[in-house]
């Protein structure tokens, strides 16, 4: 077994990973090994070929594949290690990490370790589908990685279930590659992905969007043949006198994201019910004095630029530990919680002293117009406002707020209709 | 009655606040219902007289570390556009070592916007 010590290992060669080997390196860890699963750096931006990241990051309308780059170039110019095709099958307490490569079991003892391993795709089992179990149902984002880097159509007559980001843009994209996509079908009441992907991949091309419906059965013996789906009443009971039969030879997934946090629990990180992440410091710290997890790791984000400055912090705060310069944060420190109207919030720790803006990241739990988003300790006392004129579980919210105390106080989020009071 | 009048009705993408925009055109004029931002109309106006995309597709690429190049319109092209960029798009292939940024296609779909990589693929 091949021994190797460093100052810093970061697991996953994503946006997030990615930003914190370069931060953790510029801001002085010598020994930096970044580990990788895939045979390329970039992690899932490889398959997302459409625009819409890098504008708050770089200031520019990029690509997927076009940010990657643009990090990865930083990375090969730096003395990163970059171990690819390298499987990290254990994380243990003390930081250890057993990998699997091409030159057998590795083992190496970093002083600080970054967790960035993304999320994946919630699957049919986890919505518990009905219907048969014929070839032609797959997630989204495996139809986006034939598409896009193996070059395969995955069907030419699709049903996409869910109307999350990546769902939308494989309606336009298979649309345009020639496949024909028969409808949306989303059980809420309101999409799950950003507005501008309504418009631009199912409104631009009269793709039929289904809200309020649930798919009622899957058709096909061999194959998928056809997919049933009804509109939901009063009771959430779907309404199958009104039930709706569309062919297809192919149905897609997009039900949402959950972080991958298998290494997490083997390291016994205490995770956030709530997110599915570890619950995490101003500084992306976890419960395991020197882990750190940036990226959707902790939080599934909605935009990459989140991503990548959330892995630029916590590879900073990783090559401060390493170096015997960041303190691990207590029990008795502050916390901060998800009240009324808020689904997820981050950082959920508080590390003192407060020395200087602190920044958080929201998600609102509905559509709400006027809204008001407050923070209150644990006398109950206002100590942070903002307003905003309309927020969306789909659009994460960011927010800064100053001189908070975070000696054993106890924060609590919550969003209001101002119209509500 | 006028005889040039056009009513649209347009979700606005500008900003996360995602407005619905009721823009009303009167012999080439538009006008906005109050509260509409400066931004909200200029991307109205833009959307009713000709709607703009950036194209995002694949090339097949020969001889590289990988088979598809991913590829944009350096610029957004009329949406109307799309599918015949879509067209011509399919018949190209491309031979590796490809930089990110290198034109793979001089004029899509006579738009005069060339197709550039977006990324880079090394040769084999």
């Amino acid at each position: 077994m091949k021994k190797t010590n460093c100052d810093v290992a970061v697991i996953g060669a994503g946006p997030a990973g990615l930003a914190a080997a370069i931060s953790a390196y510029e801001n002085g860890a010598r020994d930096v090994i970044l580990i990788e699963r895939d045979k390329y750096l970039g992690g899932i931006l490889q398959q997302c070929i459409h625009n819409g990241f890098g504008i708050h990051v770089l200031g520019e309308d990029k690509t997927g594949p076009e940010y990657a780059e643009h990090f990865i170039q930083q990375v090969e110019k730096l003395p990163i290690n970059c171990l690819t095709e390298t499987m990290v099958l254990d994380l243990s307490e003390n930081l250890t990490i057993q990998a699997s490569s091409k030159q057998g079991i590795l083992h190496i003892q970093p002083k600080a370790v970054v967790l960035a391993m993304g999320c994946r795709e919630r699957t049919r089992g986890a919505i518990a589908l009905p219907g048969k179990r014929p070839a032609g149902i797959m997630t989204a984002g495996t139809a986006q990685r034939f598409i896009n880097c193996e070059g395969y159509l995955p069907g030419k007559k699709i049903l996409i279930l869910g109307s999350g980001d990546i769902g939308m843009i494989m309606a336009r994209r298979l649309h345009l590659e020639g496949a024909q996509v028969q409808a949306v079908v989303e059980i809420m009441d309101c999409i799950g992905g950003l507005s501008r992907n309504l418009v631009q991949c199912l409104q631009d091309f009269d793709i039929p969007l289904y809200l309020r419906h649930i798919i009622t059965d899957i058709r096909g013996d061999k194959r998928v043949e056809g997919v049933d789906f009804a509109p939901l009443g009063d009771e959430g009971q779907p309404q199958l006198d009104k039930k709706i039969s569309l062919d297809c030879d192919t149905l897609l997934l997009s039900v949402g994201l959950i972080p991958e946090n298998e290494l997490s629990k083997k390291a016994g990180i205490q995770l956030d019910k709530i997110t599915g992440g570890p619950i995490v410091d101003k500084n992306f710290h976890t419960s395991v004095p020197g882990i750190f997890a940036a990226g959707n790791v902790a939080q599934v984000f909605d935009l990459v630029d989140h991503v990548s400055i959330c892995g630029m912090q916590a590879g900073k705060s990783a090559a401060e530990y390493a170096r015997g310069e960041l303190e691990h944060f207590s029990e008795s420190l502050s916390k901060v919680k998800a009240g009324p109207g808020v689904g997820t919030v981050l950082p959920q720790v508080l590390s003192g002293p407060a020395d200087g803006p602190l920044k958080f990241y929201l998600r609102a739990r509905q559509v709400t117009r006027k809204a008001l988003l407050q923070l209150r300790n644990s006398q109950n006392e206002v100590v942070f406002k903002k307003k905003f004129r309309t927020v969306r579980p789909a659009e994460m919210i960011s927010v800064t707020a100053d001189n908070l105390d975070c000696s054993a106080n106890e924060y609590t989020f919550e969003l209001i209709g101002e119209d509500n009071g | 009655m006028d005889k040039n009048k056009n009513t649209y009705k347009l979700l606005c993408i500008v900003c996360p606040e995602g407005c619905e925009i009721e823009a009303t055109e009167i012999d080439g004029e538009f006008a906005f219902e109050k509260g509409i931002c400066k931004r909200g109309q200029d991307y109205a106006r833009q959307e009713i007289i000709n709607p703009c995309r950036f194209l995002t597709t694949t090339v097949r690429i020969k001889g590289g570390v990988q088979t598809m190049l991913p590829v944009r319109t350096s610029e957004a092209i009329s949406k109307d556009k799309l599918a015949e960029a879509m067209q011509q798009i399919a018949s190209i292939e491309t031979t590796a070592p490809i930089k990110l940024g290198e034109v793979i296609c001089s004029n899509v779909a006579n738009t005069g916007i060339p197709l550039v990589a977006s990324k880079t693929v090394a040769a084999i």
